[in-house]
């Protein structure tokens, strides 16, 4: 806890209150300037983070909820196979598949080119570099993270339950409201921390599927600390990012908290 | 398929709450219920008995409407709800692994059939709260399942069903995760509750005593028949097939040839020319093949120089052991044709009355013994709905 967590949270905290630059070296001196510059300079870009990182997780659990339902409940014994058919092209390495995307939806590519070409689409469509495209990609790219949790609590429920509510004079919308719903909510919650969280960090999707007029924080603390060297402006946008993680956690937490559905 | 069936009118009685008719389901290639037709009289405390794979729980489920059948008609009340799907009929279930929703607390468990019904929140209150105190959980209503002994959980899932007020309830072994304190605990519950609330309880169990114990009338199930329907005492003292005979407690069988009637009981000769009187109930040919059965408890084991009275049936054999059970004795005997017996024995002298290997004589009354024709009525086709 203290070697992994506590230890690089402090260094990072030191680092974001030093002034200098990469020729001369960095000092410590309490420089909170770093926070000013880095807010008032890439609000947009946090704002983008969590507009993007948000829609795609909604996106993400609007697929995955009733394909995990319907895995769970209708697939009957080939269960494992489905499962393993949806999560086969996550064994491709994430970069690869956003390069095939950026492939798939260039402007004149595979999909738009002849759409175009027969005028079934204006000339100047497009999807690339567009927040659609950061979005989708998102999605896309953490898809596995939501399906699985979701999949797994549906899995785990009681089919008993579902006979008892039926005895209950429920139908079966009312089977679901009232019954599965509720108790899958705890793999939801899960679906939604494990695509959001790496989802609203992305750099690599807006980098290969978005533009100029989507830049995500991510980006631009891999920027500033890659290629311009200014490792305080970095680290201060950094855990200024994590802070807004950890206090929107706690809030969905709050509001969605799990231990009354998990005692039993 | 379904030829109007010779039974039919008797649904116009309105005494019949459950009329199955000539039904049929299978399961791909097995026929899990075969040909059954059964009427459930309206109040009554009806028990469904037989082994693991004998489709009292597959016929329960058929007028609850989880399974359809594959042939044949469920009525309710008359209705035919053939197709009806479990949530439109007025039928609940207590199941065997209880089925509380584990997110509900225990007054939203109950309270989950009336609000499906749209019953007015006011009516619900009072409803749940007085199911509750009917199985003696009052004020149980904030707990959840994880807080509730099995005991507990069990009474909620009554509570539940109960408080809908169905045509019919149907429990589904719903003692078998009980302990045997709880459980014997719970017959007598079950019993009260039932005639406290007069609704009719169909319940399907495989343990004989407890389906003894708790029911008005017992259907004995094998291979999706069957087998015998009737009062406790009737299934058990006159078992019409060898399968009634020895699933109902441990059983006495011998085979001979009836030999006509003298002095007011019928005849049989055993293989070994012992000659047993049995009840007359009905015209039989001479020389017919029959099994005659004692309960092991009516015998009275009559060791050397002790004579049993000329009034009873006695069979000479040798005690092979005896178990000694605390309250009473067990012994296996065999007889001169190498036939088992057993007979139990109230422990009152307090000591065996014979050693292994001593020959006695096992005498019983005559109105004890039963008969079940050797043949086609081993596994008896057709159950007589009225006993």
């Amino acid at each position: 806890m203290l070697l992994f967590f506590l230890l690089p949270i402090a260094t990072l905290a030191i680092t974001s209150l030093e002034s200098g630059d990469f020729i001369s070296g960095f000092d410590f001196t309490w420089n909170f300037g770093n926070y000013s510059r880095g807010f008032n300079l890439y609000s947009e870009q946090y704002l983008h983070a969590v507009e993007y990182g948000g829609s795609a997780t909604i996106v993400a659990l609007l697929v995955a909820y009733p394909a995990a339902y319907w895995i769970a409940f209708h697939a009957g014994p080939r269960k494992s196979s489905y499962l393993l058919a949806v999560l086969l092209p996550f064994f491709v390495s994430f970069v690869i598949r956003t390069l095939a995307w950026e492939t798939i939806l260039s402007d004149n590519g595979v999909l738009f080119g002849p759409l175009k070409s027969l005028n079934l689409l204006p000339n100047d469509f497009r999807v690339l570099a567009t927040p659609v495209a950061v979005t989708g990609g998102l999605a896309y790219t953490f898809f596995p993270f939501m399906l699985l949790p979701v999949y797994a609590s549906l899995e785990k429920i009681d089919r008993g339950l579902v006979e008892a509510a039926q005895d209950l004079f429920a139908s079966k919308f009312e089977v679901f409201r009232r019954v599965i719903f509720p108790l899958s909510v705890p793999g939801v919650f899960a679906g939604v921390l494990l695509t959001g969280i790496p989802a609203v960090a992305d750099y690599v999707n807006q980098d290969l599927l978005g533009g100029v007029g989507t830049t995500m924080v991510g980006r631009v603390i891999e920027t500033q600390f890659e290629v311009n060297i200014n490792y305080p402006l970095a680290a201060a946008l950094a855990f200024v990012f994590m802070l807004g993680l950890l206090a929107t956690l706690i809030i969905y937490q709050r509001i969605f908290g799990t231990e009354q559905i998990m005692g039993g | 398929m379904s030829e109007p069936a010779p039974e039919q009118a008797r649904t116009a009685d309105g005494d019949s709450v459950v009329f199955l008719d000539q039904v049929v389901k299978r399961f791909g290639s097995v026929v899990a219920v075969d040909r059954l037709t059964l009427e459930i009289r309206r109040g009554e405390f009806f028990s469904m008995l037989g082994p693991s794979g004998c489709g009292k729980t597959t016929t329960l489920r058929l007028i609850g409407g989880f399974e359809m059948p594959s042939e044949g008609m469920v009525r309710l009340d008359g209705q035919d709800v053939t197709d009806l799907p479990a949530y439109k009929r007025n039928v609940n279930t207590v199941f065997q692994s209880y089925g509380l929703f584990p997110h509900l607390s225990v007054y939203d468990n109950v309270a989950f059939g009336l609000r499906r019904k749209r019953v007015p929140a006011k009516e619900v209150e009072r409803r749940v709260v007085e199911a509750l105190e009917l199985v003696s959980l009052a004020g149980y209503g904030k707990r959840r399942r994880s807080q509730l002994s099995g005991g507990q959980q069990q009474r909620v899932a009554l509570a539940r069903a109960l408080v809908n007020r169905p045509q019919v309830l149907l429990l589904d072994e719903p003692l078998g995760a009980l302990d045997l304190k709880l459980r014997k605990q719970m017959q007598l519950e079950l019993k009260r509750i039932q005639k406290e609330v007069g609704i009719t309880f169909v319940f399907v169990t495989h343990d004989q005593e407890e389906a003894m114990t708790i029911s008005d009338r017992i259907a004995v199930m094998n291979n999706g028949k069957i087998e015998q329907l009737g009062r406790p005492e009737d299934v058990y003292e006159r078992p019409a097939t060898v399968f009634v005979a020895e699933f109902l407690g441990a059983s006495n069988l011998l085979e001979g040839t009836y030999r006509g009637t003298d002095s007011g009981w019928g005849q049989v000769e055993l293989a070994n020319g012992v000659r047993i009187r049995i009840p007359i109930e009905r015209d039989r040919k001479d020389g017919e093949s029959l099994r005659v059965g004692v309960r092991p408890e009516k015998i009275q084991v009559f060791p050397v120089g002790t004579e049993p009275p000329a009034t009873q049936n006695v069979v000479p054999a040798t005690l092979r052991s005896a178990v000694f059970a605390g309250v009473s004795f067990q012994y296996f005997f065999q007889t001169a044709e190498g036939r088992e017996m057993t007979a139990f024995d109230r422990n009152s002298t307090g000591g065996a009355v014979a050693k292994p290997g001593d020959a006695v004589r096992l005498a019983w009354a005559p109105q004890h013994t039963f008969v079940i024709p050797v043949g086609e009525a081993e596994s008896s086709a057709q159950p007589k709905p009225h006993d």
